[in-house]
């Protein structure tokens, strides 16, 4: 038992700086998913229906296609294809944020539609283009609305981020696996990497918990 | 309204309390075959946690109930043996929504009284019938009306031929003009000669079918009586108050 | 040697015996793994504080942590213990574990959000609270519960493709065998992909079916 408390002990700064590539891995993901999420959403609800089938085209293959396979598909297929020289994290950034593209759209997609009605009317009647009432109105609101489901997005990314192992993206499993080959400890090593994950998971969750508190709007939604 | 000179019910010095909170302070009645007791009062009198305690849905803190002599309390393991004997009608119905009408009142008898499938169908048919809902047998509660409902689960408690019912407030969350329909139908059984404890604010019903108004007030008994005695001379002026102003209010729809 | 002849002549086997462990890999998977979440949503809604906290922390942790972690303790980490799991078998068992607890979520929330009076009703006519559970309880949370367990599945039937990285070779696994020995990475990923949308649409056209035919007004 000692000894597998000092291997673990001993792995630790190894498998924390693991960690610092899989939160980049995340935020990265997330940050390109976004980008590209909210004006998909707006194009799929304000836009014509050339523009929504060709956005559900791509949310219906991001998202039927298996993390592993737009992983092979793009990093070992597709890159070199189109003569990209990509690290393997970059072009897992790449991916990850392409699929999560895909599932933040309908995130907020959903979220843009819950809103009523109204408030589009009411934006246009006082002047405002509907760029500027996309913008101003619906989008802030919309946001907040889409905190659980990002919260829940997150949550996916982080853990889909460990699929990167099979393209050689030196996050926390790919280092927990080497430590284990090494030291001929796997069970312990696992176990750590899984109680990382568990920590990075709840731990991002509740981050996201007072996020949505923060900037709640006092009384936003209630009936009286 | 036949009386026998056996006691079905007794229910003995009743303590409920929810943390600090004394709900039930030691209540304390009898029922005799045949008879129907209704039980009025104002808003957390404890009325429906009474009720509760007798069929042990609630558990109470203290006290004793006994069904045909047999202690019902500290017998939870035989629980549900007694529970068959005692039928509970409540307020917001709680039909089984996943199931037509006809296998809501079937259900009890094929799992719990393990009657053949056949028999159960055949019993829980003529219980509809009774409540008149035969036509409605195939319909899933969201797909009747309140009196409708209510009237599936007056069916559901008298297929398992209890020894007396007990009805919690069973018109309240209904529309007026559906209330008529039920209590016709719990007026029926009351002259067939069904145990019952009635809780209700329908003055008019419990004028013209209860052997005797209990009054409730703060967890305890405050005053009890035939009809005729509750609205014409109670012992306490509190008791008339409240008469009076429950019959302004809900009006003396039954005679 | 052109696509079409490449398609039908190297790649077209491999895959289709990928595709049918796949298939036998969900066919396990999927009921087991939704009747684990069914007993652990029970367990944590209806059991005791011990059983209750057992399958809290069974959530958690099969929750929390990435599927492919899972996979690498059942094969890598158990041996150390002497047990040692098939490819396939240690498949099984992580799938089914993790599914069970995305499961037992959904169902956990359905059962909470059946009113009390179902199971006060129930009593009250003489059933036991297990009776009450399984006849009256179960079969409204289940219907409830199907949006978000039929999204379950859809997952698993992408996910079984890290079975791969633990070895057992199925669709994904076939197809990066080829593909590495024929350098064709894009076109055989592009297959591949194509079969899965075609696995997962059939999968969804059988799971609105069942929704469909389980229907009941007023129950959903």
């Amino acid at each position: 038992m000692n000894e597998n408390l000092a291997v673990i002990y001993q792995s630790f700064p190894y498998l924390i700086n693991g960690v610092m590539i899989t939160l980049g891995l995340v935020i990265g993901a997330l940050g390109l998913g976004f980008a590209m999420g909210i004006p998909m959403a707006v194009g799929q609800v304000y836009g014509n229906k050339y523009i929504f089938g060709i956005i559900s085209f791509y949310v219906w293959f991001f998202r039927g296609l298996p993390v592993l396979v737009l992983l092979f598909l793009f990093y070992f297929g597709l890159f070199s294809l189109l003569g990209f020289k990509l690290s393997a994290f970059t072009a897992a950034i790449l991916v990850l944020g392409l699929r999560s593209a895909a599932y933040q759209s309908q995130i907020f997609r959903g979220s843009i539609q819950s809103l009523h009605e109204g408030q589009m009317l009411a934006a246009r009647s006082i002047g405002m283009t509907k760029i500027e009432a996309i913008w101003h109105i619906i989008l802030p609101q919309a946001l907040r609305l889409s905190i659980p489901g990002w919260s829940n997005e997150y949550a996916i990314l982080l853990k889909d981020s460990a699929v990167t192992y099979a393209i050689g993206v030196m996050e926390v499993l790919t280092r927990a696996n080497f430590v284990a080959t090494r030291t001929y400890r796997p069970m312990p090593i696992f176990l750590t990497c899984a109680v990382i994950f568990i920590v990075l998971t709840y731990g991002g969750v509740k981050l996201l918990d007072l996020l949505e508190e923060k900037v709640k709007i006092p009384g936003y939604g209630e009936e009286r | 309204m036949q009386s026998d000179n056996k006691i079905v019910l007794s229910v003995e010095n009743i303590h409920k309390s929810y943390g600090k909170e004394k709900i039930l302070k030691g209540v304390s009645f009898t029922i005799k075959k045949g008879e129907t007791k209704v039980i009025i009062g104002p808003s957390g009198s404890g009325k429906s946690t009474l009720l509760r305690c007798i069929n042990q849905l609630t558990v109470p803190d203290g006290g004793k109930i006994l069904l045909e002599n047999e202690e019902v309390t500290h017998h939870q393991k035989e629980i549900n043996r007694f529970r068959q004997k005692m039928g509970m009608v409540f307020q917001d119905f709680n039909l089984f929504d996943h199931l037509t009408a006809l296998k809501n009142v079937e259900i009890g008898l094929i799992k719990v009284k393990k009657m053949d499938k056949l028999a159960a169908r055949k019993k829980a048919m003529e219980e509809l019938k009774q409540v008149g809902l035969e036509k409605q047998a195939n319909l899933y509660p969201a797909q009747l009306s309140g009196g409708q409902k209510q009237r599936v689960s007056i069916a559901r408690a008298l297929a398992m031929d209890p020894k007396v019912i007990l009805f919690d407030e069973p018109t309240s969350a209904l529309d007026p003009e559906l209330i008529g329909e039920v209590l016709e139908v719990i007026k029926r059984l009351a002259l067939a000669g069904m145990t019952m404890v009635v809780v209700t604010h329908e003055m008019g019903f419990a004028r013209s079918v209860a052997n005797e108004i209990i009054f409730m007030e703060d967890g305890s008994i405050k005053d009890q009586g035939t009809p005729y005695k509750m609205f014409n001379n109670p012992e306490h002026e509190r008791t008339k108050k409240f008469l009076h102003k429950i019959t302004e209010l809900y009006g003396k729809s039954e005679e | 040697m052109d696509t079409i002849t490449f398609i039908r002549e190297i790649l077209l086997s491999p895959l289709l015996e990928g595709t049918l462990v796949t298939v036998k890999l969900i066919a396990y998977s999927i009921p087991i793994g939704f009747l684990l979440g069914v007993l652990i949503a029970v367990g944590r809604v209806y059991g005791n504080k011990l059983l209750s906290s057992f399958c809290a922390l069974y959530t958690l942790f099969f929750r929390g942590s990435p599927l492919l972690v899972q996979l690498f303790i059942l094969y890598y980490g158990l041996p150390s213990f002497g047990i040692f799991l098939s490819p396939f078998m240690a498949a099984v068992l992580g799938f089914t574990f993790c599914s069970g607890a995305y499961h037992s979520e959904y169902i956990r929330g359905a059962l909470q959000s059946i009113k009390m009076g179902q199971m006060m009703a129930g009593e009250a006519i003489g059933m036991s609270r297990f009776q009450v559970i399984i006849y009256i309880i179960l079969p409204q949370a289940l219907r409830r519960a199907i949006p978000g367990c039929s999204n379950e599945i859809i997952y698993l039937v992408k996910y079984s493709s890290l079975a791969f990285i633990v070895t057992c070779v199925e669709l994904t696994g076939a197809g990066k065998i080829i593909a590495s020995r024929y350098f064709e990475y894009t076109l055989v990923f592009l297959v591949v992909g194509a079969i899965y949308l075609f696995m997962v649409s059939i999968v969804t056209k059988i799971l609105n079916t069942l929704e469909k035919r389980l229907e009941i007004p007023g129950i959903g």
